[in-house]
């Protein structure tokens, strides 16, 4: 039931947001602090389940089955791992940040503005917690239209360019996978005589290798494109540039994060065989999209469109250690998407204040800010390093048991992604020493100010969080331990069909090795 | 009930009985005398609604040549769905528009008596009559405003094409017969599948001959030359009315006619249909995109719908059966109220049907923007509406039959469909009004009951489909 009420409760907010009349903007007041409240009451149910969570379990937990279509053996099934867990609470988490960002921002229509973005955290909330693929389709198609509309109505000038770009884009890659998704049901009803969308039931059928290589193909553009790997990025620089600031932190901060959370839980899984071969090749667009994306972030001139690619970028880190198909690499993964969402999310959300500050992003256009905003800089100091991957911040331990899983792997891949880490120093220092230092060199830029205690309010959980993530990363590896451990010992089962498998990599090993990384990460 | 020869006919006669009250309520009303004729057809249609009710389950059979069979019941009941929405949105037109009140509805009525006629019929003789009366109403509908040019013209080339198809239709029952010496589909299927004639040159050609006056009727490419002239010449509600209603009832019978008389030869026609599918769900989504005006765009949409129906036919399995019902229902409730919008946001003088026509609409009118809105994402087979879960239902229809590649052209054209129905949510939602325009139209009462009844339908449709679809799966467990 806690379950469930992690996704009804933001779309049961929405739905009476939706009765609360507000045509002339007189109760904007109201609605906001109504907007937040939803929002809060959902984080604190996510972190609920968290608090319930067993975190020795490598089993789905909170497990709610309902029937929902029967013909079709459809049913309303949900539940949580590891893996899932701590992307529900960063859903919880930034959705109240990113409502809290809309008060300065967001002047008209703001009731809708947040019954979408409620909307929007009901969806992607969903989509993390499906294990009957129907219903994770469902939620996953219809998250795009609060993201279209967010995009469309509040976003810059380009926006409805953007919205449709990011609209059909994501459609496209989705509806190939349900035609795949389709076609496992009936493989499934073809092997059984039954029809099921059930995920763990799928993960159980024995599918004749060709077949997996097309569906593969099939899951995996879809999620390719969510995440965005290189090729299939274009539109997210379109979508972040021309989207809102509270859309900005959701799209870095979650959505992206579906995309590859679609990759741990169904494309590898599923289909290992084909993983397998693929990974490979999966790898090399994940590294070349970190080159690619830290190159061109390095020559951007808008602040919002650099930190866009510089996620074209990290995304590209969780791409690779997915593909490692080690333990620290998956655990790595997951742990990047959670400190790529808070650090990725905070810039965005800094960004969209400078940027509601002064109306432009350039970064010529500022320079020396650190005189006239103290505060605001030291904040954005610790993202700016967390984006890095500075140790004691939250993106080193994500970066470091990816590269060591990835070196375990193919050290070509790891040595290549370690040049991504170099240029992410590069272009993100670059940009804070520009926009920061030196003298104020615009007029406009003199009276600025500085951090408002309701802007606080949203940074300070997110430096926090970038923080303790960085200091503390046994919270956050612990629940995922042990499902991080059955998804590799499932990969590599199929995997020794194959080839067979050296007696060092057997999980069992590689979990002394991760204590030997957690202890130079809290170092 | 007791069981008489006329059961299966009832629910036609309940509305045939509401059409001729009609007329004469007309001819007995008095010059300014106000009366709700269209209530009258209402109540005649739920009278089909209600006998349609009580048949279920039955097997009903008049005459030999009407069987009120599941199939044909649920058809009948997406065909009141779609009288009773249209009626209630005529009532706004009508009135406005200053259209004849008693011909309009007892054309409508007598519409949806062919509709049903169609749909229940087992006799191609019959499904040929059925086809003419709810044609030849429909085209009177089509030019029903006389003093418009468009409507004249699009009436006429209605007219003169359906004309024209009747004709190869009618060739097509004649080779029939003269292969199998019945009209009765049950008896031309019994001796096709007892004869072993492959190779029959007649046969393929009374095939294609049918073959061809069907996709007259549900406009598949290349036979919809008239589609887009005539829905945008018609008034807008009519064209909801005949881009759901017509499409259903010659669905309906085109899927009788195929998967049962001539089921044995499925082999001969189901490549015919593929390439007719194919090419109507790309050229509907593609031509789609580049209309200007809503109310062509819609026809084209309906064209490339009319494409997805197409592969359920192709599958040919139970699910495939099942798909094409429920597809049918979930978008003639859609299409209805699409339509619906547009003709309340037309004036006596002006349609109001261009892209231009919806800039800014959410501004005005926010509830009627959010409706049209929830349409158009159907339309597009977007969760959680009633066009998802048909477009699903098609495509897994394809996937089990094995015909992979139609069900990757059917989703990636939806795809490109997405595009165009986005353009109307693009106008309403994220351009200001046109400052040239007036302001739109103010809607109330029983217009907007039936929107927001369609609207209820389609996230039912969408949500909670279970009902429906074992419904539809029972419908199909009794013929074929």
């Amino acid at each position: 039931m806690l379950l469930t009420l992690s996704w009804l409760v933001p779309l049961v907010g929405a739905l009476l947001l939706l009765l609360v009349g507000n045509a002339d903007g007189r109760r904007d007041g109201m609605i906001r602090w109504l907007a937040l409240g939803v929002s809060l009451i959902a984080f604190a149910v996510t972190l609920g389940v968290w608090a319930a969570f067993d975190p020795a379990s490598a089993e789905f937990q909170f497990v709610e089955r309902h029937s929902w279509i029967p013909q079709f053996g459809i049913d309303y099934f949900v539940g949580i791992d590891g893996i899932s867990l701590l992307l529900v609470v960063l859903t919880g988490f930034l959705t109240p940040i990113a409502l809290l960002s809309s008060w300065g921002s967001i002047e008209r229509k703001v009731k809708e503005f947040s019954i979408f973005i409620l909307a929007l955290e009901a969806a992607m909330v969903g989509v993390f917690i499906s294990l009957d693929l129907f219903l994770f389709y469902v939620f996953w198609d219809a998250m795009l239209i609060p993201m279209y509309f967010l995009i469309g109505i509040w976003g810059y000038d380009r926006r409805v360019y953007a919205a449709i770009k990011f609209m059909l884009y994501t459609m496209a890659g989705s509806v190939l996978m349900l035609v795949a998704i389709l076609g496992m049901a009936y493989l499934h009803s073809a092997a059984t005589g039954s029809y099921t969308f059930d995920l763990l039931k799928l993960y159980s059928l024995d599918i004749a290798p060709q077949t997996q290589m097309w569906f593969f193909l099939a899951f995996t553009l879809a999620f390719a494109i969510k995440v965005p790997l290189f090729p299939f990025h274009t539109w997210l620089p379109d979508a972040h540039v021309q989207a809102p600031t509270a859309g900005s932190v959701i799209l870095a901060g979650v959505l992206l994060k579906m995309g590859t959370y679609g990759l741990l839980r169904f494309s590898f899984p599923l289909f290992p065989e084909a993983a397998a071969y693929f990974a490979p090749w999966l790898a090399l667009l994940a590294v070349i999209g970190i080159i690619y994306g830290a190159l061109v972030a390095m020559v951007q001139p808008d602040m919002k469109k650099l930190v866009a690619y510089s996620s074209v970028s990290h995304l590209g880190f969780v791409v690779l250690g997915i593909c490692a198909m080690n333990t620290q690499g998956m655990q790595g993964a997951v742990y990047q998407m959670l400190a790529h969402g808070v650090s990725t999310g905070g810039l965005f959300l800094m960004v969209g204040m400078l940027s509601d500050r002064r109306h432009t992003r350039l970064i010529a256009e500022f320079g020396g800010l650190k005189t006239v905003m103290p505060q605001f800089t030291a904040a954005f100091l610790i993202m700016t390093l967390a984006s890095i991957g500075l140790p004691g911040l939250n993106g080193f331990v994500g970066e470091f048991l990816i590269m060591l899983g990835a070196f375990r792997w193919a050290p070509a891949f790891a040595v290549a992604a370690g040049l991504g880490v170099i240029l992410s120093a590069v272009y993100m220092l670059w940009m804070f020493q520009r926009v920061f230092y030196g003298p104020v060199t615009h007029e406009a830029n003199e009276t600025l100010t500085d951090l408002q205690p309701r802007e606080w309010a949203g940074v300070l959980p997110l430096c926090a969080m970038a923080l303790v993530m960085g200091v503390f990363p046994t919270i956050f590896l612990k629940p995922m331990e042990a499902s991080v451990d059955a998804l590799v010992l499932r990969m590599q089962a199929t995997q020794t069909v194959q080839v067979e498998i050296p007696v060092d990599r057997r999980p069992d090993d590689e979990r002394r090795l991760t204590t030997v990384t957690e202890r130079v990460a809290r170092r | 009930m007791m069981d008489t020869p006329f059961n299966a006919v009832v629910p036609m006669l309940c509305v045939v009985f509401a059409a001729l009250a009609v007329m004469m309520a007309e001819a007995f009303r008095g010059r300014d005398e106000q009366m709700a004729l269209g209530g009258l057809g209402i109540v005649g249609l739920v009278g089909a609604a209600v006998s349609s009710m009580l048949l279920w389950n039955r097997n009903a059979s008049s005459f030999g040549v009407i069987v009120a069979d599941n199939f044909g019941l649920f058809v009948t009941m997406t065909l009141v769905i779609v009288g009773v929405l249209t009626i209630m949105f005529s009532s706004v037109v009508v009135r406005r528009d200053g259209l004849p009140a008693g011909e309009y509805y007892a054309l409508v009525l007598f519409a949806v008596v062919g509709m049903i006629m169609m749909a229940t019929a087992n006799d191609l003789l019959v499904i040929f009559i059925a086809l003419e009366i709810l044609s030849l109403a429909v085209y009177v509908l089509t030019g029903i405003r006389r003093d418009d040019p468009r409507a004249t013209e699009a009436a006429f080339k209605y007219f003169l094409l359906g004309a024209f198809s009747s004709a190869f239709f009618l060739y097509g029952i004649a080779f029939t017969y003269g292969v199998s010496g019945s009209t009765r589909l049950d008896r031309i299927g019994a001796f096709l599948a007892a004869q072993s004639m492959s190779d029959s040159p007649l046969i393929l050609v009374a095939i294609g001959m049918l073959l061809v006056g069907f996709a007259f009727k549900i406009s598949a490419v290349p036979f919809h030359m008239w589609t887009p002239d005539a829905y945008e010449g018609a008034p807008a509600v009519v064209t909801g009315f005949m881009s759901t209603g017509v499409k259903a009832a010659a669905f309906a019978a085109f899927t009788r006619v195929f998967l049962s008389a001539f089921e044995p030869f499925s082999v001969d026609w189901a490549p015919m249909i593929w390439i007719l599918a194919v090419a109507t769900m790309i050229l509907g989504t593609v031509v789609g995109v580049a209309q200007t005006n809503v109310k062509r765009m819609l026809a084209y949409s309906s064209i490339a719908h009319g494409g997805y129906l197409l592969v359920g036919l192709i599958a040919a399995n139970d699910v495939g059966k099942a798909a094409i019902l429920f597809y049918l229902l979930a978008y003639a409730v859609t299409n209805v109220a699409a339509f619906g919008v547009i003709a309340l946001l037309g004036t006596r003088d002006a349609a109001n049907d261009e892209l231009r026509d919806f800039s800014g609409l959410w501004h005005g009118r926010p509830a009627l923007a959010a409706l049209m809105t929830v349409c158009l994402l159907s339309l597009g087979g977007l969760p959680p509406t009633a066009g998802f879960i048909g477009k699903w239902y098609i495509f897994s229809a394809a996937v089990s039959a094995g015909y992979y590649g139609l069900a990757i052209i059917g989703v990636l054209t939806s795809v490109v469909s997405v595009f165009f129905y986005l353009r109307v949510v693009v106008m309403m939602y994220m351009e200001e009004r046109d400052p040239g325009l007036a302001a739109p139209a103010h809607v109330g009462g029983v217009g907007m009951v039936a929107l927001v009844a369609s609207i209820v339908v389609i996230f039912y449709l969408g949500v909670l489909p279970t009902r429906v679809l074992d419904l539809a799966a029972e419908s199909i467990s009794t013929i074929f």
